[in-house]
């Protein structure tokens, strides 16, 4: 339905290009004068608004429909039926709509049906509306813009300024983007604070969502559930800490070698070597820590007495460190170069060393760059998923010890949100809250990042 | 001529101070040397336990297709092969072969093939009807467990409770390997076979078209859309707070973590809007969200470096701005562009996270035709098999891993070439 809708939407689009670019021919030629602007902006005025208004209708249309549909049906529930959150409502929904769609599965009741019943009616219904208003506002747009289209209509000056707002449009989606964003975590996360007081979430050291289906059941365990998220915190920084102490040091002094010793055709080699180490999935990074360095560390380990826990924040925050030593060697490597050779020679003719001009005149000039790398590595740090969730495990410890078992922020999202949730149940909820304060985490860094570079930039030019 | 006073300071303190540069500038070769070394690492583990999964262990039995057995309906239908005796016919000839005789031998031996022999049979029949009634040469998979064995995992060593295989399995297995039925050739399963919990049989295909089908909706919303806000940005819009804030807002969405994107996803996405869950449809339109700042970002660098004498030329011969930027700036800046959206699209076929959360680590046997057919990707699969225990899993998943590795240097590679080939230099 909606591809014959937008196809011959399209095609009344065509046919006013054709029906704009022959009017404007015929009178022109009736009168030996010359339009405005170009035959083609006569055409396309009217083709454009015969095709964008309908369009846009449409999408909102196909969005909204469901959205309408399902108001419509939960008020169609029967009286007294048992409705267990929000949870049971859906499935009671995508239930009908199955059946709509001809997917019977067991023995629904009556009243599902029935309710399936009305929903193709109102399908059917909507399907003939939709395509009824789409095709008559292409039809009304186009006559209007024919209408308009006259040798002394500025035809180009219209359809530019339709393309400029198109085009404005388009940068609006960054800013609906964030818009989504912040709407999909916030209201969810003030459900969950309504729950669990902030101040719980925030200071709590027990990180425990486990028994929220058991206290559900009736296990006698109510109240065993805990969301103090402390300790993913404590294991964000922690990995972060780890990964920073591999890629720093790592990425610091490639990036000192390769600007200030390297050759041209060793830079030209190794920086794209390097650059390889940012492009691989973080996927693969995770299997590699799982597989691979994870029972490495544990033999290491063992052989020294020590007992590492076969899923280590070390190997976890040493892979993820591995991942962004070019983040930190790029960055540091454009700020190092950007600092003037006035500065070196300078150095050197007071006689110092090419160490001795880095460590105290180069390196300190490039400084504020080179914080504000690291910081972007940590940003980095926080917010990686996929290493944490396949090599550091799920276990809530309150450790510092690199050889615990520790878990993140974003593994437990990922955790909590992967495969079917309980929308009512706190556990869900929290991984809402958890991902606002992630953002919030994330935006500040890369805003004192912003501020350091912006701050000490033109110092030295 | 004696030296002064700060020449032999000076002097005195030359040899130290040498020494010093020369370990600043080992520090420098170290680091790159380890960077390097992680590199090689990282490689040498996933190649060393890949190519072995790109093979696997197969055994070509002599197969009488008797077409009253295979097919009793008579007419090649699925129906009618799915109720002949596809896998009584496989194991007779698997008995035959083993010479089991007990009854727990004959469930031994049974075992030794992969469980989906029968559907290897029924359409190695339905391509071949006219070869029915003869006798034929067909290659099986081995089971994962005896596959294991002959890749040396499962050691005859080992005590018979703590191994996979018991030891009148290994005693089969040896015979018909000194029989000469077994093989060792390119897994076809690897890249034709679909999602499995059965080690030998699984394989990328639904993948990897699932991939093909999310990138492809990603490029389709995020090249236009990125495209014109760049140019608009950078060629049209006024200078005031909307386009500022517009701006700060692309910049911090290239820093939030992928992470959220899926949380985005599964909120408005699939919740809100009440799209299904696992569909690349909601895949693509998540990354396409992702990888919008990045090709916004390298867009707009690439209308930049357009000079403005391109623009000032156009202006002159009385080009309007709308037909300046349409006609000579943009198609000036499309190699940069195409480059930076290239670049986007590397990073979304390699992203797991977000597509975690809208729901795309289903289990999905079928293969995806349409974006709106549940489906997973390539990333996705790594992550679900990395799970699983069995060794041929580990090979399979490096496997995997080492075909996403060649298409992401494949796309790398591309963008580097179109960069170098049709950028200009002005």
């Amino acid at each position: 339905m909606l591809t014959i809708i937008s196809v011959s939407v399209i095609f009344l689009g065509l046919l006013f290009y054709v029906v704009g670019t022959t009017k404007i021919t015929r009178i022109c030629d009736a009168a030996g004068i010359r339009p405005h602007s170009l035959f083609m902006y006569h055409g396309s005025f009217p083709a454009i608004l015969a095709v964008a208004p309908p369009l846009v209708l449409l999408s909102l249309w196909v969005v909204a429909d469901d959205i309408v549909f399902n108001m419509m049906l939960e008020a169609r529930f029967p009286e007294g039926l048992e409705v267990e959150g929000r949870q049971t409502i859906l499935i009671l929904l995508a239930q009908i709509r199955n059946i709509a769609e001809g997917i019977i599965v067991g023995q629904p009741d009556d009243w599902i049906i029935g309710l399936a019943d009305t929903l193709s009616n109102w399908r059917n219904t909507s399907d003939t509306i939709i395509a009824g208003i789409t095709v008559g506002l292409s039809v009304i747009c186009g006559l209007f813009g024919i209408s308009r289209v006259k040798p002394e209509f500025r035809a180009r000056n219209a359809v530019e300024a339709l393309l400029l707002t198109g085009l404005g449009i388009c940068s609006l989606i960054a800013i609906i983007t964030t818009i989504g964003i912040v709407f999909s975590v916030i209201f969810e996360s003030i459900r969950f604070f309504k729950l669990v007081p902030p101040l719980e979430f925030l200071t709590g050291t027990v990180w425990n969502p486990e028994f929220e289906g058991a206290a559900r059941a009736g296990s006698g365990q109510e109240g065993m559930s805990a969301y103090g998220s402390i300790p993913l915190f404590v294991g964000t920084f922690l990995i972060s800490i780890i990964a920073l102490s591999v890629s720093v040091p790592v990425g610091l002094f490639s990036a000192i070698y390769l600007s200030e010793y390297a050759s041209k055709r060793v830079r030209g080699t190794v920086k794209p070597l390097l650059e390889i180490l940012a492009g691989v999935p973080t996927v693969v990074y995770g299997f590699f820590a799982a597989l691979s360095v994870a029972p490495f560390f544990r033999e290491t380990g063992g052989m020294f007495g020590l007992d590492v826990a076969s899923e280590s924040a070390l190997a976890a925050g040493f892979v993820m460190g591995i991942m962004i030593i070019p983040f930190v060697s790029s960055l540091s490597d454009d700020v190092i170069s950007a600092v003037p050779q006035s500065l070196r020679d300078a150095a050197f003719g007071l006689g110092s060393t090419k160490s001795e001009a880095i460590k105290k005149v180069v390196l300190p000039a490039a400084l504020p760059g080179i914080v504000a790398s690291i910081i972007l590595a940590v940003s980095r740090a926080v917010g990686e998923t996929m290493i944490v969730v396949m090599a550091a495990g799920l276990a809530a410890n309150l450790s510092l010890n690199p050889l615990d078992a520790v878990t993140t922020v974003t593994a437990q999202i990922v955790t909590i949100l992967v495969g079917d949730q309980e929308f009512e149940s706190a556990k869900t909820l929290s991984a809402f809250a958890l991902a606002l304060t992630l953002i919030f985490i994330t935006l500040v860094l890369n805003f004192f990042a912003l501020q350091i570079v912006k701050k000490y930039r033109e110092q030295y030019d | 001529m004696p030296l002064t006073k700060t020449e032999q300071i000076v002097n005195a303190s030359l040899k130290a101070r040498r020494k010093k540069e020369r370990a600043f500038q080992l520090f420098g070769i170290a680091a790159i040397a380890l960077a390097l070394f992680f590199l090689v690492t990282l490689m040498g583990s996933i190649l060393s336990k890949g190519i072995p999964g790109f093979f696997q262990y197969y055994i070509t039995l002599e197969i009488e297709l008797d077409r009253e057995r295979l097919d009793p309906l008579g007419d090649l239908s699925e129906q009618s092969l799915f109720d002949g005796q596809a896998k009584k016919i496989i194991e007779e000839v698997v008995l035959e072969k083993t010479g089991a005789k007990s009854r727990n031998g004959r469930k031994a031996a049974r075992k030794l093939l992969s469980n989906g022999s029968d559907t290897r049979l029924t359409s190695f029949v339905r391509a071949n009807p006219s070869l029915l009634n003869s006798t034929q040469k067909v290659k099986f998979a081995l089971d994962d467990d005896a596959d294991s064995y002959f890749r040396g995992f499962v050691k005859k060593e080992t005590p018979e409770q703590q191994r996979r295989l018991s030891n009148i399995q290994i005693e089969y297995l040896d015979k018909m390997n000194e029989d000469g039925l077994i093989s060792h050739e390119i897994s076809d399963y690897l890249f034709f076979g679909s999602a499995s919990r059965n080690a030998e049989m699984a394989g990328i295909k639904g993948a990897a078209i699932g991939s093909v089908l999310t990138l492809l909706v990603c490029f389709v919303i995020a090249f236009p859309i990125g495209v014109a806000t760049a140019v608009y940005l950078e060629e049209f819009a006024p200078k005031n707070k909307i386009t500022e804030i517009i701006e700060i807002n692309i910049n911090n969405l290239a820093a939030v973590p992928s992470v959220v994107f899926g949380i985005l996803g599964l909120a408005i996405f699939i919740n809100l809007f009440g799209l299904p869950r696992s569909i690349p449809l909601v895949g693509g339109m998540v990354l396409a969200l992702m990888t919008l700042p990045t090709i916004i970002i390298s867009s707009r660098a690439a209308i930049k470096s357009v000079p403005p004498s391109i623009r000032d030329g156009a202006l002159g011969v009385g080009a309007s701005k709308v037909q300046a930027t349409m006609h000579h700036v943009v198609p000036l800046a499309i190699p940069g562009m195409l480059t930076g959206t290239i670049i986007g699209m590397a990073q979304a076929l390699g992203e797991t996270a977000p597509l975690l959360m809208i729901g795309m680590v289903a289990f999905i046997v079928d293969i995806p035709g349409s974006v709106t057919e549940p489906g997973t990707v390539l990333p996705v699969q790594i992550f679900m098999w990395a799970d699983f225990a069995e060794r041929m899993f580990v090979q399979k998943t490096s496997s995997a891993i080492i075909i996403l590795l060649l298409f992401l240097i494949l796309m790398n590679g591309g963008a580097i070439w179109l960069r170098k080939k049709l950028e200009r230099r002005w």
